[in-house]
Formats: structure tokens, sequence, C-alpha cells
């Protein structure tokens, strides 16, 4: 994959300087067929405004309202969605892949 | 991820250096290895592999998940010579996600009308090259037969360190050029790095096959480790 997300991680870092709670998403794991490949990554702030994808569109909803959680405990998580698993999430890819995404706090 | 790190990854990234964020998914625990810090690191094997493919992925290592995000700059295709199989080369190579600019003085050749959509430079390569940052994340390819162009564009991408350095032209035509390199101080080794004639050997006749030879070969350089290459040639 080559790499097109940088204003993404600067503006996490610009959000960090500017005072802001902010999470890191990233794609760690990818089955099936996964819109976004691993390494695709997701900024969010304590306002809710995030950057970039992880499922194009399809999660990013799901992951913003964890982010803000691991935002506020600190405790990193692991995410997991895709069709198969209709349990843990109501969310789902419609593409039928499954991804795990990293939800970390920056800071 | 500690702020510390973050920056440093802009950092490095700003600079063009590849860098592997590795990250224990279990505990959030994290470090950031420099690609000039590949072979003093444990993962060493890992590490070089990832970066080679330009993909990020899961390692288990003594029982723990360890994921190598890699970044990787976007590698770019430098094609001097805005000629016929520039015109089939440059959108192959976007395709493939290059940033590719095309650098010519001859401004017939040079056009927007016969490059529209491509960064299109109509100068001298001594003019032309400096300010487009040409590095080790550079392909850069020689394709308008003119030694008066090629040659200095050559000796540019030596000093630059290109990770893959191709120019046009039949083995005589090449000797020749091999000569004149010499004769302007370039060194032995990096003549010998250039490919030519360009492009893998499979039989292109049109310059959309030779567009299709030379990305071939540049991927090749770009990914395989230099057993596999030599397995693969």
């Amino acid at each position: 994959m080559l790499n097109r997300d940088e204003d993404i991680l600067k503006a996490a870092e610009d959000w960090q300087n500017a005072g802001q709670g902010v999470a890191l998403a990233t794609v760690v794991e990818t089955w099936g067929s996964a819109p976004r490949p691993a390494g695709s990554s997701l900024v969010i702030n304590d306002e809710g405004t995030f950057l970039g994808s992880v499922s194009g569109g399809c999660v990013e909803g799901a992951v913003v309202t964890e982010a803000l959680d691991v935002i506020s405990s600190g405790q990193p998580r692991m995410l997991e969605f895709g069709v198969a698993d209709e349990t843990a999430w109501n969310v789902g890819l419609s593409c039928g892949g499954t991804i795990r995404v990293f939800v970390e706090k920056v800071g | 991820m500690k702020l510390e790190t973050l920056k440093e990854l802009n950092a490095e990234r700003a600079a063009r250096r590849p860098v592997i964020v590795v990250t224990d998914t279990a505990n959030g625990e994290q470090r950031l290895v420099k690609a000039k810090d590949f072979a003093a690191d444990p993962l060493n094997a890992e590490l070089a592999k990832a970066l080679r493919m330009g993909k990020s992925t899961n390692v288990e290592v003594g029982g723990k998940k360890l994921f190598l995000n890699v970044h990787a700059p976007t590698a770019k295709l430098v094609i001097v010579g805005a000629v016929h199989i520039s015109q089939a080369l440059a959108p192959l190579a976007r395709s493939l996600d290059y940033d590719v600019t095309v650098v010519d003085p001859r401004t017939a050749f040079a056009s927007p009308e016969r490059f529209p959509d491509v960064p299109l430079i109509a100068e001298w390569p001594d003019v032309a090259l400096p300010p487009l940052n040409v590095d080790p994340y550079t392909a850069f390819v020689a394709v308008t037969h003119d030694p008066k162009i090629d040659d200095p564009a050559l000796l540019h991408a030596f000093e630059r360190g290109c990770f893959y350095i191709g120019a046009l032209g039949s083995r005589k035509t090449h000797a020749k050029r091999a000569e004149r390199l010499r004769a302007q101080g370039a060194k032995e080794s990096d003549v010998a790095r250039i490919h030519a004639p360009i492009g893998l050997d499979i039989g292109a006749v049109s310059p959309s096959e030779i567009a299709v030879a030379i990305m071939a070969e540049i991927t090749v350089t770009l990914r395989l480790a230099p057993k596999e290459k030599e397995a693969a040639a």
C-alpha cells in the first residue's frame, strides 16, 4: 500500500498540540473483501470530528463512538467488524469482509 | 500512541524516510523503528520484508502478537523524455500509485496536449531535476535517446541514489553511453546500476508494451529481495 494518509496523522498531532483529546484507529487485520487495507487509519478528536477512513464509510460511526471512550479511559481496545459477527456489533460491512481495528489514545 | 512517537513519525514521513510502528495489540505497547535501524533490530527480517512489500502486517514473536504498520514514502517516477513510450508509461505508472513527473526541454515533445494529466517540466535536466527532490524512493528513466538530455539526467539519478535507474537504447547504444558517463566521472558501480536495454524482456514491441516491461522491471526492483530477484531472472 502506498501511503496517502499524510494529513491525517499531521492533523492528529495538530489537534493534540491544540489541547484536544485525540484517538487513532488503525485497521490491523482484514479478511475477505475488506474495503481498506491494514494500516489505514482514522483520527478522532474529543468533539467527534474525524478524518480518514477504516472501511470506506461502513463502520466509521461505531469506531468514532468507541474512540470517544478510549479518549476518556486512555485504554486501547481492539474492535472487530464484519457480517459474521452479528452479536458484538450491529454494524456490518456491506461488502462481506471482516476487519479488526485497533483504537488507541494519542498522548 | 505517545505524542512523542507521533511527532517522530510525522517528521520521518515529511522527510520521506520509511518507518515502521510496531504495536503489541494486547496492551498497546509501541515503538517506532526507522529504516536505518532495521539491521540492528531483533525483528530485522520481518521489518525488512514488510517495508519491501509496502504492506502493514501482523507477526507473532515470543507469544506476542505484533502489528507492523509500514509508513513508506509514496514512490515517485521521473521520466526524462516526453516521447511516445512516456505517453503510455506515465498513465500506467499513475495507476500503480506512483507520483509521476515528465521532464523534456523540447517543447514540441513536452506539450500538455500529449500529456494531459501529468506534471510536465519543459526544462533542461539541470534546471528541472533539482527541485523534484529525487531520492531513494524514486524510479528514474531516461528515454529521450539524446545524450545531451539523458546523460546529465542519469548523473543526477546516480547522485540521488534512485532505487531504479533505466535508460532506453540497445546494448550498443548503452555501451557508448557508459563510456560517456565514465568520461564525465561516473563511478563504475553507478554505471552498472543502469537497466539497459530498459525493461524486463517480455518481447515488448509497441510503446504500451514497453511501458509494461519498464513498470514490471521497476516493480521487481522495488519489491523483491536480491536473492528472490536472482530466482525470478
